[in-house]
């Protein structure tokens, strides 16, 4: 199968999304990504149970924080898929950058030019 | 009835009662306002036709025109209060103070409750004081009382010789904490109770009569609690939000059944049955009528049920 | 267990506003455990806080450090280096530790980051439920190992009131009423005994700052006056 999808994103591996922590996707935001994402499996097939459930948790979490400082929280999704789904895959990448074009880059970095234009 | 010692008060609710009459006691809320004048239009709707009107305390916990206060309004009209004291409001020290200035005042019974939670109220984060509960604040007031002493043991030159009422739940559960419950409130010092508002009979004659098997009624005076319907939709939120009532769907049916325009003439006809009925009931020593902004019906209510002229004292 | 729940971002923003280096203090113990105020908690608000004003365009470099207890001296010792290098502490203890810490450093601004909310147990991941108001008159005894202090809205001692409301209290249909369980639990026991006489006024305990000194136990200042004399 050769499946064409957004060449912007940068892909982690992860043993399995209940390894992602809260940290790793606001950490992402705050060093200037304009969104990311977890891909995990469907739920009810996670093979340590509940990892994905986790992920869905962390994922609703830090895009609770992020609204709060007024960063928009959709910067940050969780999509589930099997292993066997490539299709989905390429489909939900081009949703994710589709929803990040729409909002429009990460608004640190308008603040940080303006910052360094500032100090110009 | 069983001997009950010399009078503990100068209360014409208590020379009533010890004289076995049939009480018939009202209630009274106090104006939202400064307004002395609502005080006393409501009061000249119950002026003869009751014994003493409880003069109620923030109830609901919205702030109102203090009880006392219009507590003294009553007495200047010629009725007798029976001023409302809650321990949400007041902590032991504020109510002792309250209590001599009430009796000083000509005030002779007090009817001692825990008070609705703040959260009721209009402004539901005031802090509730609750230093202490209802059963402690009857204690106190028996306390200062007949010991003639503040609970630090210091004597009172002139103790308040108050009549102390409670009231009593037969409707919450665990309903067979409820008698035990009046017992520990009669231990504490109560001379009379004021029921909750009834409507479930069944379940109040039964109340009533573990009430008498323990004795209870010789100890202390038992008021049945009436509140008249005024609407089937009145019925309904009272059946379903306030808490601690039991109104059996038959009652709402009944006024329901009475037909459009007439429920209000159906709820006092209740009213009278039911009055009628604790007149005969074993242990029942009166009826405390809550017509709750509804003062003007209390003489025709009083009349119907048969319980004028109220009895004169000498 | 102490429980926190950690305040809103704005009022953190607020308080810290015009500083320009500041570090976060987390506390190991229980709010970690209650998940407010632990290591996690400290790194993601201050990746709040660094995001937050950049937003705003006015900087601020937060620095971060959870020790074992704030309420314990013993653990803060290797804090002291560190605090020299900042302008104000934030802090998301519990109102002890706070206090702790800003006695240690009286000449530092120490804010907290989180408001103390009860004493209370764990009834599931991030479930809290109060339980004890540290009344210093434990009752418990005699009421089935249910605290009417806390359990109950109106804090009676000589429950239940008549706002029982099939089984729930009046201010909640939620909240069990303290004085039915109370009830239900000395009945199984065949202990009702223990609520039929009337239980007096309480003397209330906890109305001024209290202090415990363990028996066999002294202030050591008063060792040293002792030593002295």
């Amino acid at each position: 199968m050769r499946l064409n999808y957004p060449a912007n994103i940068k892909i982690i591996r992860v043993p399995c999304t209940g390894k992602v922590d809260v940290m790793h996707l606001l950490r992402a935001i705050q060093k200037g990504a304009d969104g990311v994402y977890v891909v995990g499996c469907i739920e009810g097939t996670c093979h340590y149970n509940e990892g994905n459930l986790r992920a869905k948790e962390r994922v609703n979490y830090v895009r609770m924080r992020l609204e709060e400082i007024g960063i928009e929280g959709d910067r940050v999704r969780m999509y589930n898929l099997s292993s066997g789904e490539g299709p989905t895959f390429a489909a939900y990448a081009k949703e994710m950058t589709e929803n990040i074009r729409n909002l429009g880059p990460n608004p640190l970095k308008k603040a940080r030019k303006a910052e360094q234009d500032r100090s110009d | 009835m069983a001997e009950r010692g010399e009078p503990k008060s100068g209360s014409r609710l208590e020379k009533i009662l010890r004289a076995g009459h049939f009480a018939f006691t009202g209630e009274l809320g106090p104006p939202r306002g400064a307004n002395a004048e609502a005080v006393k239009k409501k009061a000249a709707h119950l002026k003869g036709n009751v014994d003493s009107v409880n003069i109620t305390d923030n109830q609901t916990a919205v702030v109102r025109m203090a009880s006392w206060a219009a507590c003294i309004f009553l007495l200047q009209e010629g009725l007798e209060p029976n001023f409302q004291m809650v321990c949400r409001d007041r902590n032991r020290l504020a109510m002792q103070s309250d209590i001599l200035g009430a009796y000083a005042h000509g005030i002779r019974n007090i009817l001692c409750l825990s008070g609705d939670h703040p959260k009721f109220g209009d402004q539901p984060n005031a802090k509730g004081v609750f230093d202490i509960d209802s059963m402690q604040l009857i204690n106190l007031v028996k306390f200062m009382r007949d010991e003639k002493k503040f609970p630090s043991g210091t004597e009172l030159d002139e103790p308040p010789r108050m009549f102390i009422g409670a009231a009593s739940n037969p409707f919450a559960e665990p309903y067979e904490w409820r008698v035990q419950r009046l017992a520990k409130k009669i231990q504490a010092g109560a001379d009379f109770v004021q029921t909750q508002c009834i409507y479930n009979m069944d379940r109040f004659r039964e109340f009533m009569k573990k009430a008498v098997d323990m004795g209870l009624h010789e100890k202390c005076y038992i008021l049945a609690g009436v509140t008249p319907m005024k609407s089937v939709g009145m019925a309904q939120y009272m059946a379903k939000s306030v808490p601690g009532m039991d109104v059996p769907e038959s009652v709402i049916n009944r006024l329901r059944g009475a037909g459009k325009g007439k429920a209000s003439e159906e709820g006092i006809k209740f009213a009278i049955e039911q009055i009628q009925e604790f007149k005969e009931m074993e242990g029942v020593a009166g009826v405390h009528l809550m017509a709750i902004e509804w003062e003007h019906m209390v003489p025709e209510i009083a009349e119907r049920a048969g319980v004028l002229p109220r009895p004169e004292l000498s | 267990m102490i429980v926190a729940k950690r305040k809103p971002i704005e009022e953190i923003k607020k308080m810290l506003k015009g500083y320009k280096k500041v570090l976060n203090v987390g506390c190991g113990t229980c709010v970690a455990v209650c998940l407010a105020g632990g290591e996690k908690e400290v790194e993601v608000l201050n990746a709040q806080l660094d995001m937050a004003r950049r937003l705003e365009e006015d900087p601020i470099e937060m620095g971060a450090f959870t020790c074992e207890r704030q309420c314990d001296r013993e653990y803060l010792g290797t804090l002291d280096e560190k605090v020299k290098q900042y302008e104000a502490i934030l802090s998301m203890a519990c109102g002890a530790g706070v206090q702790f810490i800003a006695e240690r450093y009286p000449d530092k601004p120490v804010f907290p980051a989180v408001d103390t909310t009860f004493i209370g147990v764990n009834q599931g991941v991030g479930w809290y439920e109060e339980r004890c108001r540290s009344c210093s008159s434990c009752v418990l005894g005699l009421t089935g190992g249910i605290c009417p202090v806390t359990m109950c809205a109106k804090g009676l001692f000589n429950g239940p009131c008549g706002g029982t409301n099939k089984g729930m209290c009046e201010v909640s249909k939620d909240q069990p009423c303290a004085w039915h369980m109370i009830y239900e639990r000395l009945k199984q026991q065949g202990r009702l005994d223990c609520i039929k006489e009337l239980q007096p006024m309480t003397e209330w305990q906890n109305q001024v700052p209290r202090t415990v000194i363990q028996p066999g136990y002294r202030k050591p200042e008063k060792e040293t006056e002792q030593q002295k004399a």
